[in-house]
């Protein structure tokens, strides 16, 4: 059993995590420790487990066996706790259609509490620039915007650890190299960073850590700097091809 | 305090969302007024108003609530923003709380709507104090109940189809109650005799309400 008090330097902390969907199991005993400040970026072919694991990071789903913690806090008893300390991107931008950017923020910053809200309402929009369309309805919105208000809406709290599921989904160039740049401003920030993408070259000049997922498991474990993105691809064929996964 | 800031925040988000779309009001609306109007062709004149009306008015809100709350968690999955509830620190209770109570005043818009063209039809008089009262327990116990079932239901593939097989069944003693009560209303009857009817709705109402918040967690799940 882990404890808070032997946390140190860890923002996250996961023992022997498993998570089956009926009898399907999406997530095989995952052990994963990530440092405060550290940018893991996590690699792996479609059904790896790679969204089920952000999911149970995010306290959105529970576990089904195993421990995790968040800052010391296990997030079978201290989930609320723990959701302060997050900010999440996922393929969805949590955005009410109907309502304008600001309207959205509004209420996601009353749920944090928030503090100054309308000061860091217009902190996070300059952030992600969208200041100029930020009493527009999101419906009016393309998919970048609503990407970008999105990291807006996850920044709002100032959460120590942003969990990012593949957010550059649908996103086009622009858009996307916006998102990495406020991505590697967070890393320069030393705010914990894990995300899973696809972009090996992008996730690469990211990470300070990276591992491969597949079938449910961790089968690549490296230093960011350690591989090149030749290094990278190689790798990611070599065990995806190994567990039976399409590239 | 921090509890009711945010349950207010979630209520607001939805009827500012309701009021801007205008997806469940209208169309259950008419919805609603459409049953009205059906019945009364069906029994015309034909029949003591008094005894049937309670049916037929409960009868009326119980389809306009099911399809009410139907909405309710679909509208937030469609946007794909129950994921975003989820990871806020907002407590389920919060987030069901917030939720019982945006459906609490979209029903009690529609009925505040229908029981004029109610009793302008029927012409009956159901603009009381006695039917007012009714209505809000016997409504309170529906969306207490059908808040839980919709989230419920939410999770499912026929999501529309499973909220009234699960929902209606549970909720009987409310229509029951109801009907009863109005019954007594209607015919002229004091507080006084309709005082057991209404003490049972308003336990229902307490059950209701329990059994939710002990569940709610468990419930929305996946």
């Amino acid at each position: 059993m882990i404890s808070r008090d032997d946390v140190g330097d860890k923002a996250i902390e996961v023992r022997k995590l498993t998570r089956t969907f009926d009898d399907f199991p999406a997530l095989r005993g995952i052990d994963l420790e990530v440092a405060r400040g550290e940018s893991l970026v996590i690699f792996g072919p479609n059904g790896a487990g790679k969204t089920t694991l952000i999911r149970v990071l995010s306290t959105i789903i529970r576990p089904s066996s195993g421990t995790v913690l968040i800052d010391g806090l296990n997030i079978k008893e201290h989930a609320e706790k723990a959701r302060r300390l997050i900010g999440v991107v996922s393929h969805h931008p949590f955005l009410y259609a109907n309502l304008s950017a600001y309207e959205n923020l509004e209420f996601y910053g009353r749920l944090y509490d928030v503090p100054d809200l309308k000061t860091r309402i217009g902190e996070v929009t300059t952030l992600v620039g969208m200041t100029a369309r930020l009493h527009d309805r999101v419906s009016t919105f393309s998919r970048g915007m609503q990407q970008r208000f999105a990291i807006a809406r996850a920044l709002l709290h100032r959460p120590q650890i942003m969990l990012l599921d593949e957010p550059e989904t649908g996103l086009d160039q622009q858009a996307v190299a916006l998102l990495w740049e406020v991505l590697r401003g967070e890393a320069a920030a030393r705010r914990t960073v894990v995300m899973t993408t696809h972009n090996l070259e992008r996730g690469l000049d990211l990470a300070s850590r990276l591992l491969i997922m597949s079938r449910g498991k961790i089968v690549f474990e490296g230093g960011g700097k350690s591989l090149d993105l030749a290094g990278l691809k190689q790798a990611y064929q070599d065990v995806t091809a190994e567990a039976g996964c399409p590239q | 305090m921090t509890f009711w800031r945010k349950v207010f925040a979630i209520t607001w988000k939805d009827v500012l969302s309701e009021f801007r779309a205008r997806e469940i009001i209208t169309s259950v609306l008419v919805f609603t007024i459409l049953v009205i109007i059906i019945f009364n062709f069906a029994f015309g004149e034909r029949v003591e108003m008094v005894a049937v009306a309670p049916g037929m008015l409960w009868v009326t809100f119980t389809f306009a609530g099911v399809l009410s709350l139907n909405r309710s968690f679909i509208l937030e999955k469609e946007d794909g923003c129950f994921e975003g509830l989820l990871v806020s620190p907002a407590s389920r209770d919060v987030i069901y709380t917030g939720k019982m109570l945006a459906s609490l005043v979209f029903l009690l818009v529609i009925e505040a709507i229908a029981l004029p063209v109610f009793a302008f039809l029927f012409n009956l008089t159901v603009l009381t104090p006695e039917i007012t009262a009714i209505t809000l327990l016997a409504t309170i116990g529906f969306v207490a109940c059908g808040t839980l079932f919709s989230a419920l239901a939410t999770n499912t593939k026929a999501r529309e189809l499973v909220l009234p097989i699960l929902f209606l069944p549970v909720v009987v003693p409310v229509i029951i109650g109801a009907v009863n009560a109005s019954e007594l209303a209607l015919s002229g009857k004091s507080w006084g005799d309709m005082t057991g009817w209404l003490g049972i709705l308003a336990a229902f109402d307490v059950v209701f309400l329990t059994v939710a918040y002990l569940v709610f967690d468990y419930v929305i799940e996946e």
